[in-house]
């Protein structure tokens, strides 16, 4: 085992300034080897700590395996754990730091506050809890469960989000529910959904040890999932790594690795997988038996890439047609490749369209199921597969269908309520949606829950209006003061990671159970207690007239979800608390009675694509019209995956004479989210404090723009001012990250000098998974002075 | 023969609903998916109807006054909030539905003429109408609770 200390003095190697951190290089085949990683709170040794206490990281999908370090009831420092799959003892900086500190800061909300006129004041739990039922009855009483809208996040336990999804659909009955999530893993749900007939992730991270290509689509691991990226390096830098090709209009440290950068214009992914997968057809890479055997719509693919030959895509693309030609070769020629994708797909013009291409690659080569043979659909947040299975997202829990009659009926039965109270007469409303009916005004309850909008959300002039003028009643659930719980009706002080017991799902399906490790500050709350609460005052009940909520604690919860999980793709029924609490990190499905996991799904080429058993019957990729239950019941996929296609209509804005670039969003290795811990962690914080742009060398000249010159970017909706970083971006593109908001900042600089990116991105979502399209902009650039 | 009668019904019917969706792509730009799909159908529509051109010039083109009721007036004028919006997809949706039985009638001369060439132009069209069919019923079918029971 490899020690590397951490710690965060200022001596020897951290992962702020080493941010992947050592190397250890091995050969295909060969396990990952481990390294623990380690952080302490100044002036402390591992003989000053009381306890640690087993846990996962919360700061990215990857969900870390770990152990707090507990001294005097206070968290005070992490390590990770060489036992767990994952990571292997290895944390990123975001775990090192943030995890521990960002719960720690002098100003987490303590107590409720209530707006009186212009001021949120300090009330108790029985107030605020009162004012919160009081305006949820009179609304169920005066309109009804349309009225009533949730918006989660990728931040909260599965025990919370079950409770919360039973709360919703069976006691309230709204099927206005939806998570962060739909800005960051909708379109990896869609995509997996469409293609394979239900959500659920095919490989696992064992394949990157496994593979001899690996694709990545839009997916800047190397910021992202900094522990991937090491887990990757030390594939690259042992023998026979494996062949990089990189898909990133930036050229990130993963770009910079890569035997292959395809730096696509923003908005165009569609076009070059078009080209690829031309161009695996027309060379006879496909395997036409898999083909045949277990899958369909291959008639379907001729129309939408014919016109793309490797010369039109690079036109359209902005690449080299010979790098097309690179990249398909690697593609067809390798035997074991692994595909990831993330934001720069899920968040760029047509989505899901993309992403399914990146299925469609591996069918057509029937590479799946096998070691180093993968898709990973990434997910950007730690437990948002569990907003996504347990149905706070919107859809029915256990990936049920809501087009399936027999589906609802299980599920009314497992809450004991008329199925007609479950929402299931159209697909739940996506957040856009739902924040445009409370725009409207048809939505006057919305309960947030651990989520910054305020920041995340696209156009934020609009969202802060709307947040700020509506006469819907506004509840925030956090750990601090967000721009977002600046606006509320109510906050509520909630317990975050370390403050609370509960499990969540990485996205390789791999489930940690985190437990409490001290107590929360002054009366915050778990979310689990603050929704359990809530359904006790509203008096929800069963059609035997019990309690619909009987739950006391996360086990309850837990253990009624494994039983809502049984038979269903996610299957948790082989994974209880004392399994976690022997082994690190379990992957569903396990069944009752099994003890092993399975690494890979659909080994045997059997999709969940059955009509009774899958999750959508589908849509069409390019408008998201539904696929009914009869032509779906008639077309007999009977456990084949669907090769699904639309034609390429490129982005909806594209740049023009007066906005004549592109826009694009993304991420700071040493942020998550809106910075909610990550900004309050002296370290990241320090390490990139704040707001940038980035364009290219060639855009620069043109506006007499030097490196660390103060621009102004500005779009059709609103504007944002940082200091420019001239990089190897592709020329006409422009990014920012968009973690900067403005909790930090002095009051009214979001007019004076706007800092978050989504100042600028427009309201405009994917067809299929409703994912706001973050990353498809026209804006110009203009240089308002020298550097500061 | 009366088919040049229909051809030109047809070419009138995706003309019409062309012109409709940008109606009500405008008018209700506050709905983005509304907005961006309902302008990238009408490009489709037009695509129809340049698809059938050749097939027009080959056939001529039919007196257009009979039968005269069943040609459709497109949306006018379009309606403003969530209760106007849906009744403009309704609109939207029984012209689509006219073009559509449109597409189905010309097919079935088609056949009876073994056109292939008139024959192809049918499956690439009428397969895309049947799309803007669901995807008007999808997006009416997830409104109309919400419009019907909760907007002002």
């Amino acid at each position: 085992m490899i020690q590397q200390d951490s710690s965060t003095g200022e001596a020897g190697t951290d992962r702020v300034r080493d941010v992947w951190g050592g190397r250890t290089p091995h050969a295909r085949g060969e396990a990952w080897p481990d390294r623990l990683d380690l952080a302490l709170a100044e002036g402390l040794a591992e003989s000053d700590v009381d306890t640690w206490v087993k846990s996962a990281c919360v700061l990215c999908s990857n969900g870390c395996g770990c152990d707090i370090a507990v001294k005097d009831g206070r968290m005070v420092g992490i390590r990770g754990r060489t036992d767990d799959p994952i990571n292997r003892g290895r944390l990123g900086p975001k775990g090192l730091f943030a995890s521990w500190q960002g719960m720690d800061a002098k100003d987490r909300l303590t107590t409720p506050l209530i707006r009186r006129g212009a001021e949120l004041v300090p009330a108790t739990w029985d107030e605020a809890m009162q004012a919160i039922v009081e305006r949820s009855r009179a609304l169920l009483d005066e309109v009804g469960p349309l009225s009533h809208g949730f918006y989660t996040s990728g931040q909260l336990f599965l025990e919370e989000y079950y409770a919360l999804a039973v709360i919703g659909k069976a006691g309230i009955g709204t099927p206005h529910m939806d998570g962060n999530t739909r800005l960051c893993t909708a379109t990896a749900a869609a995509a997996l959904k469409e293609t394979f007939g239900a959500d659920g992730q095919p490989a696992c991270y064992e394949d990157v040890e496994e593979c001899d290509a690996l694709f990545l689509y839009g997916h800047n691991v190397a910021a992202t999932q900094t522990v991937l990226w090491a887990r990757i390096l030390d594939r690259l830098e042992g023998p026979e790594p494996p062949l990089l090709v990189v898909v990133d209009p930036r050229r990130t440290p993963v770009a910079e690795r890569a035997t292959v950068h395809l730096p696509v214009r923003p908005g165009t992914n569609l076009a070059l997988m078009y080209a690829l997968i031309r161009e695996v057809l027309l060379q006879g890479w496909a395997d036409e038996d898999f083909i045949a055997q277990h899958t369909m719509g291959l008639d379907e693919l001729p129309e939408h890439i014919a016109e793309w030959t490797p010369e039109r895509a690079a036109e359209e693309c902005g690449v080299e047609a010979s790098d097309i030609r690179e990249a398909a070769r690697i593609f067809g020629t390798s035997e074991r490749v692994l595909s990831t994708v993330l934001q720069g797909f899920y968040q760029s013009a047509q989505a899901t369209a993309s992403s399914c291409q990146v299925n469609n690659l591996h069918l057509l080569r029937g590479m799946i199921g096998r070691p180093g043979c993968g898709i990973l659909q990434m997910n950007g947040q730690p437990t948002a597969q569990n907003n996504r299975e347990c149905g706070a997202d919107g859809d029915l829990p256990g990936f049920r269908n809501w087009d399936n009659p027999e589906h609802v009926e299980q599920l009314a039965e497992l809450w004991g309520v008329d199925p007609l109270v479950i929402p299931h007469w159209a697909e739940p409303t996506h957040a856009m949606q739902l924040f445009r009916y409370v725009e409207q005004g048809s939505i006057r309850f919305l309960w947030i829950s651990a989520t910054n909008p305020a920041v995340s959300l696209p156009q934020l002039p609009r969202i802060r209006e709307l947040l700020g003028t509506t006469d819907a009643f506004i509840v925030v659930q956090d750990l601090y003061l967000t721009e977002t719980a600046a606006l509320a009706d109510v906050v509520l002080p909630a317990a975050g990671w370390g403050e609370k017991t509960g499990t969540f799902t990485n996205t390789t399906r791999t489930v940690h159970l985190s437990e409490k490790a001290v107590e929360p500050p002054g009366e915050a709350r778990a979310d689990l207690d603050i929704f359990l609460d809530y359904a006790r005052r509203m008096d929800f009940r069963r059609l035997d007239g019990s309690p619909l909520i009987q739950w006391q604690d996360p086990e309850d919860v837990y253990r009624a979800w494994q039983e809502c999980s049984r038979g269903r793709p996610c299957d948790y029924t082989g994974i209880s608390y004392d399994d976690l609490r022997r082994e690190s990190g379990i992957r569903w499905p396990r069944r009752e009675g099994q003890t092993e996991s399975i690494d890979r799904l659909y080994a045997d080429a059997e999709f969940s694509t059955r009509a009774d058993y899958c999750e959508t019957f589908g849509h069409d990729l390019l408008t998201g019209a539904g696929v009914e239950v009869e032509p779906y019941k008639a077309a007999r996929p009977d456990g084949r995956a669907f090769l699904k296609s639309a034609k390429y209509v490129g982005p909806h804005e594209p740049p023009d004479d007066e906005y004549p670039l592109g826009f694009t969003t993304g991420r700071s290795v040493y942020h998550f989210h809106t910075r909610t811990k990550t900004g309050r962690t002296r370290q990241l914080r320090d390490a990139a404090p704040s707001v940038w742009v980035e364009l290219s060398q060639t855009d620069a000249e043109a506006h007499g723009i030097a490196d660390g010159d103060v621009v102004e970017v500005s779009s059709r909706r609103g504007r944002l001012v940082a200091p420019a970083r001239v990089t190897a971006i592709r020329p006409g593109a422009v990014f920012a990250p968009f973690h900067y908001g403005y909790w930090d900042a002095p009051p009214g600089a979001e007019k004076r000098r706007p800092t978050a990116a989504n100042e600028l991105t427009i309201t405009e979502w994917d067809p299929v998974s409703k994912q706001p399209v973050f990353k498809a902009a026209a804006v110009r650039v203009k240089r308002l002075g020298g550097a500061e | 023969m009366n088919l040049p009668v229909y051809l030109s019904l047809l070419s009138q019917s995706e003309k019409t609903l062309a012109d409709s969706f940008r109606v009500v792509a405008e008018a209700h730009g506050d709905e983005p998916d509304i907005h961006f799909l309902c302008m990238s159908l009408a490009d489709q529509c037009e695509e129809h109807q340049a698809k059938l051109q050749p097939v027009i010039e080959r056939y001529g083109e039919g007196s257009d006054d009979e039968p005269e009721r069943l040609h459709a007036a497109g949306v006018g004028e379009a309606r403003t909030g969530p209760l106007g919006m849906l009744r403009d997809l309704q609109d939207l949706y029984l012209l689509a539905s006219l073009t559509d039985i449109t597409w189905i009638a010309v097919e079935q001369a088609g056949q009876a003429l073994r056109d292939r060439e008139l024959l192809e132009v049918v499956s690439a069209c009428d397969k895309q109408t049947a799309v803007q069919l669901r995807w008007l019923k999808t997006r009416m079918k997830h409104a109309a609770p919400q419009v019907l029971i909760a907007a002002s």
